[in-house]
């Protein structure tokens, strides 16, 4: 792993109103690591994901995303970043009224001079590297599962071959199986492919199986970062109580016995 | 921080400038740059020209490959192997590897397909489902009409159950709001009735019975038929897309697990609102029909507004009035059955409900015509 920083985030200030969600936040990702963003309700993890990924524009601060400023620039500038960057929304945001491979062909038709065919072929292969059966590619985002809706989410995500990919909540609603073959899954896509990946969850499972780093939001900053055996000697209460819950202590438990 | 021009990106579009060169070297050929997603239209063509069996390719200066690059080499591969040779690819680096396996892993295999073909008898089958389907809809339409009165009923044995809250929402939402665009319509329609009439009657110096075509027009057909027209559109809709998303968020389930009767909470007040309001707005559109066209009348024929009135009241029977209000407890039962069925029919996703809304619409609005035109016939048989 490359000790460059892929995205630099300085002094964010996020607000709504009078609420402060962040203040002051600095967080840096470097290129192929699995960052995972832990925090409790309301500390802002998804408000952070979508101000990294231009949703929405922080009140102050610095963005800089491949070493470009991505606050302060034009907005071909920002499509050519935002090209290599794939977002996986929490329930999958697919279009409802395009079949799972038209979906994952749609950031393809953005592309000039690609002919249909190859589209469609490559969508397939994005799909079956999602981890979906061919067949999935001609049903409708309703007739999907919740997690086949993710992986579908996922490979509209991987179309283009990001560099980084944001997950929201990957294995929020998972049955156990369905979330350890998404862990699964991401662990691969990352090594095999090179992907940066930004990496909201509740999940401690997850963190365990796949973050390469832990980054933790709380009092309106990254209080802490670190790999996840730091994380266990942090003497800072919620961080304590986050990571020695009985729930972590579960989780610690599989992933040593699996180990 | 660089904002000004950037030498990897195209300025104009933003896109990445990726470019991959293929050229013959000793043996076989070599591949260098960047083989992506972004500079592989550019260089399938290249490609395709790649043949004569076992084909060697260097790609130990590849700078970077993604998985549309793999698979394009493993399309290649497929294509010379099934061509008797095949594609050894030298010089890639363990990423890429890793890379090219992974995809080779991956590669879908499409069934076979059948191409479908329609013959007679599927277009007999489609027509006869649609017929059938037309058939069930209605039967559905009556089964939403008969919950619709057995919960009316069960309401007025059991009055501490109704919702009144919710009927008087509703009134404000389906009457008084209405209001303005029903008036208005009621008022043009008098008005290009009252300059129609003129024109033509005029030439007969039959001026006067420009009073009666209005009273008659209005009274019996167009105030109420448009009215109901008009409510069609904005009620029936409205209906549907409240209930339908309730429907599509699981909530009308919700109320089933709370005990809670969907038909007397959601369609009984709506209905009644607009059984309720209907006449209402057909009286208003009436009497601004009327007004609009007194008001023509005086200025372009010079019937007083004294004489107008003094016409109206003497020659226009009450009939005329009779037979425009019975029609309007039919088209509100109508127009609230078909937008409460269609919010009903809405399934999980967001296309549905729009699908649903506009269908809705439309029936609706076919549904008071067809029955407006039953009616005429009806009283015309009646000799009223």
């Amino acid at each position: 792993m490359a000790d460059d920083p892929i995205i630099r985030l300085r002094g964010i200030r996020n607000q709504f109103g009078a609420q402060v969600i962040h203040d002051n936040l600095d967080l840096d990702v470097m290129r192929g690591e699995v960052l995972g963003v832990v925090g409790g309700s309301g500390t802002g993890k998804s408000v952070l994901l979508r101000c990294i990924a231009g949703l929405r524009p922080p009140q102050a601060g610095a963005i800089e995303i491949f070493g470009r400023d991505a606050l302060n620039c034009t907005e071909t500038q920002r499509r050519a970043i935002d090209q290599r960057m794939g977002v996986m929304f929490q329930d999958g945001a697919l279009f409802s009224s395009l079949t799972v491979r038209e979906n994952v062909e749609v950031p393809m038709r953005t592309l000039p001079g690609l002919d249909g065919r190859l589209c469609r072929e490559l969508a397939d292969l994005k799909i079956a590297m999602s981890g979906l059966p061919y067949i999935a590619g001609d049903k409708y985002p309703s007739e999907l599962s919740g997690g086949m809706r993710k992986r579908a989410g996922l490979a509209r995500a991987l179309a283009l071959d990001p560099e980084i990919v944001f997950l929201d909540e990957p294995t929020a609603g998972l049955d156990p199986i369905g979330a350890s073959a998404f862990d699964e899954l991401i662990n691969t896509l990352s090594q095999t492919l090179g992907l940066t990946v930004f990496l909201v969850t509740h999940d401690l499972d997850t963190l365990h199986a796949t973050c390469d780093r832990i980054a933790v939001l709380a009092e309106k900053q990254v209080l802490y970062t670190g790999t996840m055996a730091e994380m266990l000697h942090i003497e800072h209460p919620w961080v304590h109580e986050y990571f020695h819950g009985p729930r972590a202590r579960a989780a610690v438990e599989a992933t040593e016995r699996t180990a | 921080m660089t904002t000004s021009t950037d030498p990897d990106f195209d300025p104009r579009t933003g896109h990445a400038l990726e470019e991959a060169r293929l050229a013959r070297a000793d043996e076989g050929w070599t591949l260098e740059g960047m083989l992506t997603l972004r500079s592989l239209s550019a260089l399938l063509p290249d490609l395709e020209h790649i043949d004569g069996g076992k084909v060697q390719i260097d790609v130990s200066r590849l700078e970077k490959l993604d998985t549309a690059g793999a698979y394009a080499l493993l399309r290649l591969h497929e294509r010379l192997a099934r061509e008797g040779g095949g594609l050894q690819i030298e010089g890639l680096s363990r990423d890429h590897k890793a890379l090219y396996d992974r995809v080779t892993q991956s590669l879908p295999e499409p069934p076979e397909t059948v191409p479908e073909r329609r013959s007679l008898t599927d277009m007999l089958e489609a027509l006869g489902r649609g017929v059938a389907s037309a058939g069930v809809f209605l039967a559905e339409l009556h089964a939403m009409l008969g919950v619709f009165l057995a919960r009316l009923v069960r309401l007025v044995r059991h009055p501490s159950e109704f919702r009144m809250t919710a009927l008087v929402h509703h009134c404000d939402q389906v009457g008084w709001r209405a209001v303005p665009i029903v008036s208005l319509m009621g008022f043009l329609i008098g008005v290009v009735l009252a300059f129609q009439g003129a024109v033509q009657l005029r030439q007969f110096g039959a001026e006067i019975f420009v009073v009666d075509l209005i009273a008659i027009s209005i009274l019996r057909e167009l105030g109420i038929l448009l009215t109901a027209i008009i409510v069609a559109g904005r009620t029936a809709s409205s209906y549907t897309a409240a209930i339908g998303s309730m429907k599509m968020r699981e909530e009308i389930d919700a109320m089933r697990t709370l005990a809670i009767d969907p038909a007397t909470v959601l369609f009984v007040p709506r209905i009644l609102a607009l059984l309720i309001t209907l006449p209402i707005l057909g009286m208003i559109a009436n009497f601004m029909g009327l007004f609009g066209g007194a008001m023509m009348a005086w200025i372009e024929l010079g019937i007083s507004p004294g004489m107008f009135l003094t016409r109206l009241l003497d020659d226009t029977s009450l009939n005329h009035v009779i037979v425009g209000f019975v029609k309007a407890p039919v088209f509100a039962i109508i127009i609230g059955v078909i937008g409460c069925h269609a919010g009903m029919q809405v399934g999980g996703n967001a296309e549905s409900l729009g699908r649903q809304t506009s269908s809705a619409v439309v029936r609706a609005i076919f549904a008071v015509i067809v029955a407006d035109a039953l009616f005429s016939i009806f009283f015309s048989m009646m000799g009223i």
